[in-house]
């Protein structure tokens, strides 16, 4: 949602941008590593079409995958051990969702699978091939903001906005869930998404105002 | 993480076939099966698991609900934690259940956490998740548990031996041990019914061993026996913090009562156990006597009379009997 995020899914290809470089150099130092050893395949094996952006750089023992991400297929060539998280990130570019302990502990990478919240760092991406994944950009976008996210804005629900994506998801998903209508309902809602800021009350706030439940204590 | 091969079998039958290659189901698997991965893919990312071989399970139909015939209550081994939690039979005829299931873990990942998979969550002792410790005879057998010498706050009071103290983590089962559930698997060799209370093993002198699965053998359903008319139940959990942390204590009770009297009692503990723990003793205790806090006490005295606590752990004694007091005093003053 700030300007950062948004110059970073959009950054055009032709500037080497800090992120574009590390992603290189990773592909060049992951295929001296890799090369004879050949790896894992899988009935994931890619059909016949030619898999876009990554083909000159095929490394053994990677596989290709479509991913349905919000709304659109990407066909990506991902290691198997690659989480759903990292293949978001380094292999869609979409890095609105974020790693923070990378063991399913914190939530800053929370991601909507067929619509419910889950943790992207404990799956692997090749297990969501046909399934509906929606990331924090596929909720709304710098001037079409999801309520939830004008919310957030509107009560201060962050500071430094690390933990801010992940919050949103599970707020949004939570939404739907069967929960009770007072703030305590909330705080254990969202229990799985950690903030070192410590920007609860207002997360609670604008998830409240979402609800149609704003200063219900308890 | 070391590399494997990930496998997406069509049917029960063929991922059992395909696992039971497998020299073990237990610690040191080459072949496992994935389906929520909170627990597997969290230890392959810390190398506590490297199976070359991982099944993705998920696309197999075992992912329903349905009360029997007979009354009793069929689980997919895939329902998720928070799809049974909220499951109508369950809220209704196993509420103790539903409360066990939404006191673990986040609702994330409660999104992803299956019933077969929960029923196989591996213990959170931290000398086990670390491969900087090399004593851990869960881990490497024969190297020798750090745990006993080490920090054991967490750690396990019954059940324990001198080799391992690790506790089981689930609330989940520990609700399905007092519920008596059975546990359907089809293996290689065919299928079979495991009551729960055989399913898990002590650690005695191989903790690598936690349960009696075999190799190829899978996890296809969860049975929970009729609900029993007018049972009252709860399910109590104590921790460091409100919510999302794993248990220091907690207790699934289940009483039936006529004219005041315990007719039938179920005790099962949670966060002091080797493995999820049934006390009969507790439930000895309790049967034929008035529902009084004064048998309560008694059954709590009981359930815990063996335990043996560690260095740092001598307070989950006391800790768990309250637990066991306050959640037979919560079953039994419900309306």
């Amino acid at each position: 949602m700030s300007k950062s995020n948004d110059d970073d899914v959009k950054r055009p290809k032709e500037k080497l941008s800090r992120r574009a470089f590390l992603s290189t150099a990773g592909t060049v130092g992951a295929a001296v590593t890799l090369s004879g050893s050949l790896a894992a395949s899988t009935v994931a094996e890619p059909p016949a079409e030619r898999i876009a952006d990554d083909e000159k750089v095929a490394i053994p023992g990677t596989i290709a995958v479509a991913l349905r991400v919000n709304g659109e297929t990407r066909k990506v060539r991902i290691d198997p051990r690659s989480t759903l998280l990292d293949t978001l990130r380094e292999s869609c570019n979409l890095t609105g969702t974020k790693k923070g302990c990378d063991h399913g502990q914190c939530g800053a990478c929370t991601v909507h699978i067929n619509g419910r919240r889950v943790n992207s760092c404990l799956t692997f991406a090749a297990m969501h091939q046909g399934d509906e994944i929606t990331t924090i950009e596929g909720i709304g976008q710098p001037g079409n903001l999801h309520a939830m996210q004008a919310a957030f804005v509107e009560h201060d629900g962050f500071q430094c906005g690390y933990c801010t994506s992940g919050q949103i998801m599970s707020a949004v998903a939570m939404t739907k869930e069967p929960w009770g209508p007072e703030d305590k309902d909330v705080k254990e809602a969202m229990a799985g998404n950690i903030c070192r800021c410590g920007a609860y009350p207002n997360i609670v706030s604008a998830i409240q105002q979402v609800r149609g439940n704003s200063r219900r204590n308890g | 993480m070391i590399e494997f091969q990930l496998i997406t079998p069509e049917s029960a039958a063929q991922a059992a076939q395909l696992a039971s290659a497998s020299h073990t189901a237990q610690q040191g698997a080459e072949i496992r099966f994935v389906a929520g991965g909170t627990t597997l893919i969290d230890l392959m990312k810390l190398d506590v698991e490297t199976p070359a071989k991982v099944i993705d399970i998920n696309r197999l139909d075992l992912a329903k609900v349905e009360k029997q015939p007979d009354g009793t209550l069929r689980i997919g081994a895939l329902v998720r934690n928070s799809d049974l939690a909220h499951e109508p039979n369950v809220l209704r005829d196993y509420p103790v259940l539903s409360q066990a299931l939404l006191s673990g873990a986040s609702a994330q990942l409660r999104n992803m956490a299956t019933t077969g998979g929960n029923l196989l969550q591996r213990t959170r002792c931290m000398y086990f998740r670390d491969l900087a410790y090399s004593e851990c005879n869960k881990r490497n057998p024969g190297s020798g548990c750090a745990a006993i010498e080490g920090l054991n706050r967490t750690h396990a009071i019954l059940g324990t031996s001198e080799h391992c103290i690790a506790t089981h983590p689930s609330d989940m089962a520990v609700a399905m041990m007092a519920l008596e559930a059975v546990v359907h698997v089809v293996g290689a060799s065919g299928e079979r019914d495991i009551p729960i209370g055989e399913f898990y093993l002590l650690p005695g002198a191989t903790p690598q061993n936690e349960n009696v699965l075999k190799p190829g053998d899978l996890i296809t359903y969860v049975t929970l026996p009729a609900a029993a008319a007018n049972s009252k139940s709860h399910y109590l959990k104590l921790r460091d913090r409100a919510s999302y942390e794993f248990a220091l204590a907690s207790a699934a009770v289940i009483v039936m009562t006529e004219g005041g009297r315990i007719t039938r009692a179920r005790v099962a503990l949670g966060g002091v156990g080797t493995r999820p723990w049934r006390s009969h003793e507790a439930e000895r205790a309790l049967e034929g006597k008035a529902a009084s806090e004064q048998h309560f006490h008694a059954a709590a005295d009981a359930a815990l009379r063996d335990a043996k606590p560690q260095s740092g752990n001598k307070y989950k004694i006391e800790l768990s009997k309250r637990c066991i007091v306050r959640a037979l005093t919560t079953a039994t003053t419900q309306a």
